[in-house]
């Protein structure tokens, strides 16, 4: 009986192992097997702060300041962990109201958001409520502040080419996995097409947190945390003040100037008019005032003329005419042809303005001759080499193509347009197969008609003159983080030359912007020991008053600036867009201008008043 | 009377040198676990006696004082007073129901100063020696029913005053003898007979009353089809059938008149209540803490769940979680393996006793460890409800560190004097 009972202890003992043994397996389970509580610990007692790097500040080509950053604080909320908190309390804080609340905590967790991730909740909360708040947050279960920076700019230029940033939307999440929910991404201008260099490289930091929401520190001090990476530095290729200047000649007025360097292709000003000042969107106001400005159709404030607006050049176009026109061996300065106040073979059309008669090469371009570019343009399409209209009309196109009119020029600035330059089809299609010759599209040899180009394009044109033949791409960007060799502006570094080759043509035509400032039609625009090259032109406005149209390098000899203006509804070039390039001229070669009355005369004028009441006229009557 | 050296020799002569040494790992690696489970970056010195781990320092201390001076005592004034301490305890438990402090709802504190004093954590060793005293007596037979009323009434009079301080958890430990009277030749049926209850208990729990019965039903009739015929075993199957009734009615009956805090602890250990923010709270941290901490562990005083206040209670009753966080499966393991090592010592030595009253004891002592261990670790895996009960030489707290530390070294001192027979 008792050794009987003395083998008890075998199944004592056996119980007892039996469940050490069933614990080891189940933690065994728990341990090793389930996943899903390490995610849940990690869910629960870490934050994935995200670390957002300040954008990168954009400074001017001698570095002065565009672009900066603001401090501003986002309240962010895990709704997973949020737990009897006082609602009250954060509402007033906010000053929002419990329906918002609710609404909020809503959007937050419910799709695409969801209860486990952050969600914001307040964009942008002030520096007065973020103090407020942060007295109060520890008290806020599942709420925590994330800093963040919002643009900022000293001056309030250079809206279009700068841009703005914003939020990313769905579509822009699901395509680049880089972005998060709440990201903020350049949308428009340099920030957008410079977003890679100017965003920087987020981080994440791994911070702990207790039951209470309180941040005990960083995990495992920090060796998981990625650093975010400020964005790269820009440095712009305008020049600040000349940029202000533009911008104030151009208050106002409707139109736009655009200034190159011609020896590197820089973008020295790029003004649109009217523009609207950047720090307007920025931050939470961003979407108010974006829809206010979105709907000033009169104005159209958010157009950025400079890049896509066409518009016929007008008889700056006859200064290419006479370049191809030498290149074809079909002109040479001493070229003359008659005019009879008009275009005599075709019956006095085109029109002229009264000067003497016959005239050579160099008086036609300070004269801006209309009958002149007639003859010109009709040698070059009916050229003996060519067999046709049509192979003629392609030798003149392909010309044109090469000199940056009807394409893309391919520059660092986002929306930038083609232009129209007629191809062989369209007339085929307008006039029907062989029933078009010269005759039929004269009047694109006086840069009117069909042919549309962009301020910029026009600018580059006369670019290409100033270097006697050749361009570099215009740019905005400088250099990258200081590094002016950044392979991102490599291509900015290459010539392209057109099909013009010889120098000695550009000479010619220089010769003749020459005279129109000495004594053609630019003449009340010459500037006192800054030998100046320019074209006025006039680009038809079928709407209204003719657009103004200037184009202009200086110096002579190696040229510093090449700018091209446009004012809209002010008529001839000569009375608004040749004095305002004239003063952009001087102002960047000089420093200061000599011509204070000029000055006074383009700082006050104000056409906007007559484009509006034309407008609104146009618009009544339509 | 001063203790020679001589004399300091004999006290400790055969005292069981492996149980010491793992009694004393286990509280040295309880007091490091503390130190984790607690751990506070401005309070970085495990001897601050303004912090937990200090102030468990000191319940270590003078454990040990408390061990020594047991080591001291003759071993006959266990057996002699076993009664006398046994109502000693009872006569306690009685004082703190009519004086004690109500903490948290229960009423099973004695206040001395600042320092509480909890006698059901006492009264576990008391039953042992009263059980090993009666039990030991010449001409008993556990197969006598007066043997097991007797050794019943031991067991369940200090249960029953516990479980009127509203210390449920407590009083259930003391169900642990079972295991002892099982030794000393209560039938097998009766263990076999406690897991069908529980297994019956939480059947008729998770399912319709009337299904269970009807089950039951079934069983009895595919009994009568297979056994003889006879009238005894029709009778059996008969009785068995009503008991079985009885106890699932019983149940129904029981489990309403339980607390609300309770039903749910049940509920959520059946699976039946997800109380994500109470009970089932803490259940899920603790799971939630140990998984995360893998197969090595996230390493000492790195653990985040635990220290972090997510797992309730990190410092006592959930104690295991940061053993299961910082040293991951390993650790935890080791654990174990440790505690179950120390309860197969404890049965090993209790076996080789001659006299009866040692073994006895030895037994209750094995017996109240394991189900601790059973309890405690369960219910931080999702094994086990949630019955409060502290981790042995883990959990933080001086009164159950001492009781533990008497329950073990009066068996030691006992086990130190094998060779002689206690009446």
């Amino acid at each position: 009986m008792n050794s009987q009972l003395a083998d008890r202890k075998f199944i004592i003992m056996g119980i007892v192992a039996f469940i050490g043994i069933v614990y080891m397996f189940r933690l065994f389970y728990l341990q090793l097997i389930d996943d899903s509580l390490k995610l849940d610990a990690k869910n629960q007692a870490f934050r994935y702060v995200t670390q957002y790097p300040p954008r990168g500040y954009i400074f001017d080509r001698k570095g002065k300041l565009l672009v900066y950053n603001d401090a501003a604080y986002d309240l962010m909320v895990l709704p997973k962990q949020v737990k009897d908190i006082d609602t009250m309390e954060l509402c007033r804080i906010l000053d929002i109201d419990r329906q918002s609340f609710i609404h909020r905590m809503k959007k937050a967790i419910e799709k695409p958001n969801s209860p486990r991730k952050p969600s914001i909740f307040e964009k942008q909360i002030s520096a007065e409520t973020y103090a407020a708040l942060q007295e109060k947050l520890y008290r806020l279960k599942g709420f925590y502040v994330q800093s963040r920076t919002l643009r900022k700019y000293p001056f309030p230029i250079a809206a279009h080419l700068l841009g703005y940033v914003g939020e990313v939307d769905k579509t822009i999440t699901d395509a680049n996995l880089y972005y998060k929910e709440g990201d903020y991404i350049g949308i428009s201008g340099m920030e957008k097409s410079y977003e890679e260099e100017l965003r920087g490289k987020k981080g994440v930091r791994i911070m702990m947190v207790d039951v209470h929401n309180r941040e005990k520190g960083s995990y495992m001090n920090g060796i998981y945390d990625t650093l975010s990476v400020p964005g790269e530095g820009l440095t712009c290729t305008l020049d600040r003040d000349l940029q202000i200047y533009g911008e104030q000649l151009l208050q106002n007025k409707i139109g736009s100037v655009v200034a190159i360097e011609p020896s590197t292709g820089e973008i020295l000003a790029l003004v649109t008019s009217p523009s609207y000042d950047p720090n307007l969107l920025v931050g939470r106001a961003r979407s108010k005032n974006y829809a206010k400005l979105a709907l000033d159709t009169l104005a159209v404030p958010l157009f950025n003329r400079a890049l896509m607006a066409t518009y016929p050049p007008g008889s700056t176009f006859k200064l290419i005419d006479a370049l191809i026109a030498q290149n074809e061996g079909v002109l040479s300065p001493e070229t003359s042809y008659p005019c009879a106040r008009g275009y005599p073979p075709l019956g006095g059309k085109p029109k002229c303005h009264p000067h003497f008669s016959p005239i050579a090469l160099y008086e036609s371009i300070s004269h801006s001759c209309n009958s002149y570019y007639s003859y010109v343009f009709k040698s070059i399409i009916d050229n003996k080499k060519y067999h046709s209209t049509v192979e003629g009309f392609e030798a003149w196109r392909n010309y044109a193509l090469s000199f940056g009119i009807g394409r893309k020029l391919n520059s660092d600035l986002p929306n930038e347009l083609r232009g129209s330059l007629p191809t062989v089809n369209y007339y085929n299609k307008v006039f029907g197969k062989g029933a078009w010759k010269s005759s039929t599209i004269i009047s694109l040899g006086i840069g009117q008609a069909e042919l549309g180009i962009t301020p910029l394009q026009n600018a580059n044109a006369v670019t290409i003159i100033a270097n006697r033949g050749y361009y570099y791409i215009p740019h905005i960007v400088k250099a990258i983080n200081n590094n002016p060799n950044d392979p991102k502006l490599k291509r900015f570094k290459e010539k392209h030359y057109t099909l013009v080759t010889d120098t000695t043509y550009f000479n010619n035509v220089i010769r003749g912007m020459a005279f129109t400032v000495e004594n053609g039609t630019a003449a009340s625009v010459k500037i006192k020991d800054i030998p100046t090259c320019a074209k006025t032109g006039t680009a038809q406005n079928p709407h209204g008053k003719d657009h103004s149209v200037f184009v202009a390098f200086a110096p002579k000899d190696n040229p510093k600036i090449a700018v091209a203006v446009l004012v809209e509804n002010a008529g001839f070039g000569s009375t608004w867009a040749a004095p305002i390039a004239s003063l952009m001229i001087e102002k960047y070669i000089r420093g200061y201008i000599t011509r204070p009355d000029m000055e006074k005369r383009m700082l006050e004028g104000n056409l906007i008043k007559n484009v509006i009441k034309e407008q609104t006229k146009e618009q009544n009557t339509d | 009377m001063p203790i020679s050296s001589r004399n300091t020799k004999q006290i400790f002569a055969n005292v069981d040198l492996i149980t010491i040494g793992l009694y004393l790992l286990l509280v040295l690696i309880g007091w490091g676990n503390i130190y984790a489970a607690v751990y506070n970056e401005d309070h970085q010195n495990i001897f601050d006696i303004s912090q937990k781990y200090g102030k468990q320092m000191l319940w270590i201390v003078t454990a040990l004082v408390i061990a020594i001076i047991i080591l001291i005592i003759d071993a006959e004034f266990y057996t002699a007073f076993a009664f006398p301490i046994y109502a000693i305890a009872i006569l306690s438990l009685l004082l703190v129901l009519a004086v004690g402090k109500e903490v948290k709802g229960s009423k099973s504190w004695i206040y001395f100063g600042n320092t509480g004093v909890q006698p059901a954590e006492f009264a576990k060793f008391t039953v042992g020696l009263a059980l090993a005293k009666f039990l030991s007596r010449m001409n008993i037979k556990m197969t006598d029913l007066s043997t097991k009323i007797y050794s019943g009434i031991i067991i369940v009079l200090p249960m029953l005053i516990i479980i009127m301080q509203h210390e449920t958890g407590v009083a259930l430990v003391f169900s642990a003898y079972i295991f002892v009277l099982y030794r000393e030749g209560l039938s097998g049926n009766f263990l076999l007979l406690g897991v069908s209850a529980i297994i019956l208990f939480i059947v008729s729990l998770l399912f319709n009353k009337y299904y269970v019965i009807t089950g039951l039903g079934v069983l009895a009739l595919i009994a009568f089809l297979l056994v003889k015929k006879k009238r005894n075993t029709i009778l059996i199957i008969i009785v068995s059938f009503i008991l079985t009734g009885g106890i699932v009615f019983g149940t129904d009956y029981a489990f309403q008149k339980l607390e609300g805090y309770q039903k749910t602890r049940i509920n959520v250990f059946l699976g039946k209540e997800t109380d994500k923010n109470k009970t089932g709270y803490n259940v899920n941290q603790a799971k939630i803490a140990i998984g995360s901490g893998g197969f090595l562990g996230k390493g000492y005083l790195e653990g985040t769940q635990t220290k972090f206040d997510f797992v309730p209670e990190q410092d006592t009753d959930f104690i295991f979680c940061t053993v299961g966080e910082e040293w991951g499966f390993v650790g935890s393991t080791a654990i174990i393996m440790l505690f179950v090592t120390l309860i197969i010592r404890i049965i090993f030595m209790a076996e080789r006793q001659r006299s009866s009253f040692s073994r006895i004891y030895g037994y209750g002592v094995a017996s109240i460890f394991f189900f601790h261990l059973m309890i405690n670790v369960g219910m931080t895996i999702g094994l086990a409800p949630v019955i409060g009960i502290p981790l042995p030489f883990f959990s933080y707290g001086g009164s159950s560190l001492w009781s533990f530390t008497i329950l073990l070294f009066v068996f030691i001192k006992l086990d130190s004097n094998r060779l002689l027979v206690f009446r």
